[in-house]
């Protein structure tokens, strides 16, 4: 498990004038869930391609189980890939679409109809191979896009927004199936998405990027608990990101108020983002409550309603409560030392 | 449409196609007597003679070889302008076009001054102190013409199809394996079949029935079968034989455009027509 299959070791890509990648370090273990998240433009698809040879690092070499594989191009690597769009070849049907790979290799008719028949019903596509691939819906080419890849039996698997043309039901439908499918056969999959919820439902790691830089490497439980700056922690889920002041180890002063916390090994005094959760927050009485303001809106989400509370230092709160208070409302917003989470500011 | 927008179209359609085509038919099947005129097949046995069946090999001929010539310079000429690597690819397109947009006989006539006897050819020949070559009126003049002329509808359908498809295609096919070679061969020939199809119906129509290319460049030594349907018409007068002519290549055509749809598929929209 802890073996390592791909290593990226400060690589860099740059396109013309503009930095798609500034010197990042990665690693991949084999039968890892890898997903890479981050908004459009932070550099996720082109570590993708570089993972799978369709680009070549401005700077940096990538590893493959400790081989050098940097200027080795993609049809002689171990790496298939799942498109975007698909790219299913239109001239061909499912089957031979399916079977392309292994043509190419020159397997025999025999073990060609043996593999792809297993991968088309691993798929749920048995009784498909005649069609044609135009003919099929978003998520059935999806499955043969999948299956041409697995066909292969890659080492890794990259899946470059595999879901995101799909609608919501059937994307949660083929998040679980990925998922089963990756377990099922050991491969390591590397995943891009820009949805958060993806990313933490499905991944073993996450490696949240922003502008060309990765931001934090974690599992999904830390990076949503203990989010390394305030970018990750607006990213990943929803948050209340404010100015604070450390003011000695575990003593942080915002909203007016001074708290107890349990971070440590900060600058006295040093100006700090004080991120907390909406669900986090829970309404108290106003009266002892050291935050405190008056409810703004009130939207009902279904499991939970989503409230502002506008505080007394114009600060506005999102809080997520099972329970709601009225509109114009005075309340106060109780929360515990451990949820509250102190970031170094990025920039002053 | 409404049926009252649709009329002037109806009107020109029925003027200058149906009307004229009833009266091919109409001649081809008819022998002219004292009396006005009976129907008949004597003009197309007369067609099945020898030395208008050579005329028509010929025509076939010239025109498969002009067609091959035409795909064989088209088809990578269309890979460059759709790729990438090369900036310049408006430059070409615009080299392909430009001469388009002069008078068709006009440019045949260039030809004729380049090709000459005392023309550019033989001139630049001749100050090398290289002896002068019978170009004009030869075989390899017309196929020339032919392949000069009609070379843009060769590579224009190929170049819209081939710079419509997907890079990733492209990146999928070396993915899973292939190499250049063979993702030419098994994605981007077959993806361009459309248009290949399309190039190859629309230089060898044309090549097929041309008449002023021959008898500019061929001297008029080289008969093909447009060469005979207008001497038919307006040298000999027999316009019943020259109908039925017409008539014999309306067939082939509306044969070869089934043939052709055939190989074409489903993919018909990316094609030029």
């Amino acid at each position: 498990m802890d073996e390592i299959i791909v290593e990226l070791k400060s690589v860099s890509k740059v396109y013309d004038e503009t930095v798609a990648l500034d010197g990042i370090n990665l690693y991949i273990r084999k039968n890892e869930f890898v997903t890479l998240l981050g908004p459009s433009g932070c550099g996720k698809t082109t570590t993708l391609r570089l993972i799978g040879g369709f680009e070549q690092p401005t700077d940096g070499t990538i590893l493959f189980e400790g081989r050098d594989v940097t200027d080795v191009p993609p049809y002689k690597r171990r790496v298939n890939t799942v498109f975007q769009r698909y790219a299913l070849f239109s001239h061909l049907d499912v089957f031979e679409n399916i079977a392309f790979g292994l043509r190419i290799k020159k397997y025999s008719e025999k073990v060609i109809k043996e593999k792809v028949g297993r991968m088309l019903e691993q798929v749920n596509l048995a009784g498909f191979e005649k069609r044609d691939v135009n003919s099929l819906s978003g998520g059935q080419q999806q499955r043969v896009a999948i299956a041409r890849a697995l066909v292969n039996e890659p080492e890794v698997l990259l899946l470059d927004e595999p879901l995101a043309a799909l609608d919501l039901k059937l994307r949660k439908e083929m998040q679980h199936e990925l998922k089963s499918m990756q377990k099922q056969l050991g491969i390591t999959f590397v995943f891009v998405t820009h949805d958060q919820e993806e990313a933490l439902s499905m991944s073993d790691t996450v490696v949240v990027m922003k502008d060309g830089r990765i931001q934090q490497i974690g599992t999904p439980v830390d990076i949503y608990n203990e989010p390394k700056n305030a970018f990750v922690a607006d990213f990943i889920g929803e948050s209340n990101i404010v100015d604070g002041i450390m003011r000695q180890d575990y003593v942080v002063d915002f909203g007016g108020a001074t708290f107890d916390c349990v971070d440590f090994g900060f600058a006295k005094d040093e100006e700090v983002d004080v991120v907390i959760r909406p669900e986090d927050l829970v309404l108290i009485p106003a009266e002892n409550a050291k935050l405190s303001g008056v409810v703004s809106s009130v939207n009902f989400l279904g499991v939970h309603y989503e409230m502002f509370v506008d505080a007394d230092d114009g600060t506005s709160w999102l809080v997520h409560s099972t329970l709601m208070e009225p509109v114009g409302t005075r309340v106060g917003l109780g929360l515990e030392p451990m949820d509250i989470h102190i970031m170094k500011k990025v920039r002053p | 449409m409404k049926r009252s927008t649709l009329f002037p179209y109806v009107v020109w359609m029925a003027l200058f196609i149906i009307v004229p085509m009833v009266l091919v038919l109409y001649y081809a099947f008819t022998v002219p007597t004292e009396s006005g005129a009976t129907w008949s097949l004597e003009n197309f046995a007369r067609f099945f003679e020898p030395i208008y069946l050579r005329v028509l090999w010929r025509s076939l001929r010239l025109a498969v070889i002009s067609t091959v010539i035409c795909l064989v310079i088209g088809y990578p000429a269309a890979m460059v302008m759709s790729g990438n690597a090369f900036e310049q690819k408006h430059v070409i397109l615009l080299l392909f076009v430009v001469p388009m947009w002069m008078n068709f006989l006009l440019r045949t006539y260039a030809w004729l001054t380049i090709l000459e006897r005392n023309g550019v050819i033989n001139v630049v020949l001749n100050s090398l102190n290289l002896p002068s070559l019978n170009i004009l009126y030869t075989e390899g003049a017309v196929v020339l013409g032919m392949v000069y002329n009609f070379l843009p509808f060769m590579v224009l359908p190929i170049y819209s199809v081939l710079s419509k498809i997907d890079r990733g295609v492209v990146e999928a096919a070396g993915d899973l394996g292939a190499n250049a070679f063979q993702v030419f061969a098994k994605v981007i020939f077959p993806l361009s079949l459309p248009g290949v199809v399309s190039g190859v119906t629309m230089v060898f129509m044309p090549a097929l029935t041309t008449f002023v290319i021959s008898r500019l460049l061929g001297g008029g030594q080289f008969t093909l079968i447009g060469n005979l349907i207008e001497q038919q018409f307006l040298v000999v007068g027999d316009w019943g034989f020259g109908s039925s002519i017409s008539v014999v290549m309306i067939v082939l055509i509306l044969l070869s455009m089934a043939i052709m749809s055939f190989f074409e598929g489903e993919e018909k929209d990316v094609a030029l027509w």
